[in-house]
């Protein structure tokens, strides 16, 4: 036994530190390796909740980039991103599709009349059968399917600002359904206005 | 607003905790006068300020303030109002802020019991426990704030509490398993300022113990309502299941089982010196990479708290600076630790070392088998798992090998045994052993070979104790606290190996299905249905179904399982019918309903299956009545009378 024996415990930890970050940096976690990925929207029929008789397939999801939201009232994340939602409905040209998870309808609609309805079209999932077929394992997700129906991204959890920016925004830029705003196009503040005029003397 | 007091509670303790640890680690020649006392008093501010957060964030719960996300995100107003405290540490955030109290709990307790150590070392041990603090305080604040308000968008109710977290056991199982967790801080801080201060003596194992066997007796308690709870409220009738948290709990326990009979010989034969300080740094490190696997999803599991990236990376770094920096300073200093005390194969000292290898040979196999499956993934992407079958394969001869360790203590004298002393055992107490144990292999079916080592194994542990007993007790009267704790703690392991081999093995689990008034047979007991009803609890609708349990005997009892939906989130829990008793239970849970009024049934037969907790119960007590000896109150007496003597003298 020499002193250099008495690292071999630090080169074991080491060695699983190194485990344990490669594990950890497989991926964003919430952004799920999800089977998914790449691959068409699942096959489903669901009633609309403005008009139960009405059924909507996956076949009425092409044509348009569409974002779906699984949410439900009983999720006060939904409530928190409720937000998030209403000003992407705003702001792009995105077909916004909510699927109301596992929730009862009147509750559902008192939601919509009370915060506002950032939807193009609300699907009713009552017993979470979509839900199993998209791999939901609570609310809210979001799912980002591309014109022909391919689902291009997932984020479990909340749509919050740093998501918007970061993950979906640039996406939808692509698709052509956003433009990233130019400055002149904002409601130019006066302060703003002065900021950009010192920096272009 | 109480909120914000809470935050700001969090950010003082902080800067507190920043401060005492660098008052405590300054190198000597820097070191202030007064340092001890500063650093005691930045304790106590830690202390209070944190008492003060958390107590914010009750008030919180409490008062239904859903404008703060992490009370809408586990509470609800219709939950009742214990479930509503105890809610305070149902998720990630809240549970870390009691992780945080708790530890600071244990430096308050160290701090007030600091005169039985010198100024110096003292000073080094709060500076490393407060170091260690800052690290939780920073988590705590930066990734998992659990003050952070839902403002404008504030709910107006609260989607409440995972039904599964509403249960007594929940209530009491996270505190003592963080007792045990942040207790084994203590030890660590010990090492750490032992290597520091180059005083690695048994002095230092001595200082040591009395803690290391306190928090060991918290894990333990931990652990066993963990797996009681498991076993009555996930329905599945197990009570262990090799989940990845349940290891990350496990993986402790096994290092500060072998760190307290490592610092025994430390302390009594100053030997294994360097192998000590190792397990004390081990045993919370893995208490850290247990954090880390249970909070940041690199595992998936059934307890898994939220996932979140950012929590996952600030862990890894943290568990980097504290394990690398402490083995590093143990690469460097230990060295000079090296003692050659020389002892025979029959001696304490090997059949002690004999005890870690085996603890820590178990402890390489539980962690192998809870990370190798991320290491898996790192090369070839594909998730695996590695089932219980792995685990058990290991473990049984493992536990079997360490019981016949155990069997050897009362016997084995320190440095060398007369082989004249060893042939007592295997005259009088293997033959009783073996005798029980016959009977019982001809009176059970089925048979196994390995439940008869095991009861043999136990049952010499109970006959070599209890011979042990009766012939120290003639000798002296008044058996020393430490060696009565070590023998209860010998006997509970020995009433844990008889539940689990009897259990795993004897056990009867009928998946049946029952309409109403329909009869089963549980092996001689008759099972009567008497059909569903429904019944209202504070936050729940319930199934509950009626049956009633006639044995052999005559005896009859009624059993009331349950099926719940909870209002709030609309989840739905199952709670199993349960008749406990010492020899066995009888456990029944509703499965799902089927046509005509029938229902699928599961029913159990449980023999001995509270032998595992009350053995573990017993070791827990063991560790406890081990602290409470005479020869670390003595301390403080001690030096109390050298104090009045200098004081006297000058």
């Amino acid at each position: 036994m020499n002193r250099a024996s008495l690292f071999i415990p630090l080169g074991i930890f080491c060695l699983i530190m190194f485990v344990g970050y490669v594990g950890f940096s497989l991926g964003d976690r919430k952004q799920l390796p999800s089977a998914l990925l790449g691959k068409p929207f699942p096959q489903f029929e669901a009633p609309l909740l403005y008009n139960p008789q009405q059924k909507v397939s996956n076949t009425d999801l092409l044509g348009h980039p569409t974002l779906v939201n699984v949410w439900a009232t009983w999720c006060p994340t939904c409530k928190a991103e409720h937000a998030e939602l209403l000003s992407i409905a705003a702001s792009t040209d995105v077909r916004l599709v909510g699927v109301n998870y596992k929730d009862s309808i009147p509750k559902a609609l008192r939601w919509l009349a009370d915060y506002g309805d950032p939807y193009d079209l609300v699907l009713v999932d009552a017993n979470g059968a979509l839900g199993v077929e998209l791999g939901v394992y609570g609310a809210p997700e979001t799912f980002l399917l591309d014109a022909e129906g391919n689902i291009v991204y997932k984020r479990v959890g909340d749509v919050n600002p740093r998501i918007w920016r970061d993950e979906l925004a640039p996406r939808l830029a692509q698709m052509g359904v956003y433009r990233t705003p130019e400055p002149e196009t904002e409601p130019a503040s006066v302060g703003s206005v002065s900021m950009r005029e010192a920096h272009s003397r | 607003m109480i909120a914000e007091f809470g935050q700001v509670g969090l950010a003082l303790a902080g800067c507190l905790a920043l401060a005492a640890a660098i008052i405590g680690l300054m190198p000597r020649r820097m070191t202030l006068a007064g340092a001890s006392q500063g650093a005691v008093s930045m304790v106590v501010g830690q202390f209070v300020f944190i008492t003060v957060s958390f107590a914010a964030l009750v008030w919180c719960f409490v008062t239904d303030d859903f404008s703060v996300a992490y009370v809408a995100n586990h509470s609800n107003s219709l939950l009742p109002m214990q479930y509503k405290v105890s809610a305070v540490w149902g998720g990630h955030e809240g549970s870390f802020l009691l992780w945080i109290l708790i530890m600071c709990a244990w430096m308050l307790v160290l701090a007030l019991r600091g005169k039985n150590y010198p100024e110096g070392f003292f000073t080094r041990v709060l500076g490393c426990m407060s170091l260690l603090n800052l690290g939780f305080i920073c988590f705590a604040f930066f990734t998992s704030n659990p003050f952070e308000r839902l403002i404008p968008m504030t709910p107006a109710d609260g989607s409440d509490l995972n039904p599964l977290l509403q249960d007594f056991g929940l209530i009491v199982h996270p505190p003592l398993l963080y007792m045990g967790y942040v207790g084994l801080a203590v030890p660590f801080a010990f090492a750490v300022a032992a290597l520091m201060e180059n005083r690695v003596d048994a002095a230092w194992a001595r200082w040591s113990r009395p803690w290391t066997n306190f928090a060991w007796a918290f894990l333990t308690l931990g652990i066993a309502l963990g797996s009681w709870w498991a076993y009555y409220e996930l329905g599945w009738g197990g009570w262990w299941f090799w989940d990845p948290v349940e290891n990350a709990s496990f993986m402790p326990w096994l290092a500060a089982t072998a760190l307290i009979h490592s610092l025994a010989v430390t302390e009594k034969r100053g030997t294994f010196k360097s192998w000590t300080l190792l397990l004390a740094i081990a045993g919370f490190s893995l208490s850290l990479l247990g954090a880390f696997i249970v909070r940041s999803g690199v595992l998936t599991s059934v307890h898994a708290f939220a996932v979140d990236p950012q929590r996952g990376m600030y862990i890894l770094i943290f568990l980097a600076v504290v394990v690398g920096g402490s083995l590093t300073l143990y690469g460097l200093r230990a060295a000079g630790q090296r003692a050659y005390v020389g002892f025979s194969l029959m001696s304490r000292e090997f059949f002690m070392l004999v005890n870690n290898v085996i603890l820590v040979v178990s402890l390489a196999a539980v962690m192998w088998g809870t990370l190798s499956p991320i290491g898996y993934e790192a090369l070839t992407g594909d998730r695996i798992s590695i089932g219980v079958p792995f685990f058990n394969t290991f473990f049984v001869p493992l536990m079997l090998l360490l019981a016949l360790a155990v069997v050897m203590v009362p016997v084995l004298n320190w440095k060398r045994t007369p082989l004249q002393k060893l042939k007592s055992t295997f005259v009088q107490a293997l033959p009783v052993a073996f005798v029980l144990g016959g009977i019982w292999w001809f009176v059970t079916e089925p048979k196994y070979v390995s439940v008869l080592a095991a009861l043999v194994l136990a049952l010499w542990i109970v006959a070599t104790h209890a011979r042990d007993i009766w012939l120290r007790s003639r000798k002296s009267r008044g058996l020393p606290l430490a060696y009565w704790g070590m023998t209860t703690a010998h006997l509970g392991f020995a009433m844990s190996i008889i539940g689990i081999a009897i259990t795993a093995t004897q056990s009867i689990e009928e998946d049946v299905r029952m309409a109403p008034q329909d009869v089963s047979m549980l092996g001689t007991a008759e099972v009567r249905f008497l059909g569903v009803r429904t019944v209202d609890g504070p936050n729940y609708q319930a199934e509950q179904g009626v049956f009633v349990v006639t044995q052999a005997d005559g005896g009859s009892f009624e059993l009331r399982p349950e099926k719940r939906r909870y209002l709030a989130g609309g989840n739905v829990m199952t709670e199993a019918g349960i008749q406990a008793g010492f020899f066995a239970d009888t456990y029944v849970s509703l499965g799902e309903p089927l046509d005509g009024g029938a229902w699928a049934v599961r029913l159990h037969y449980k023999p001995l299956v509270r032998w595992v907790w009350l053995g573990a119960l017993l070791m827990a007590f063991g560790g406890g009545l081990a602290v409470m000896d005479k020869r670390y109150r003595r301390l403080t007496e001690r030096r109390t009378a050298t104090v009045a003597g200098a004081q006297s003298a000058a």
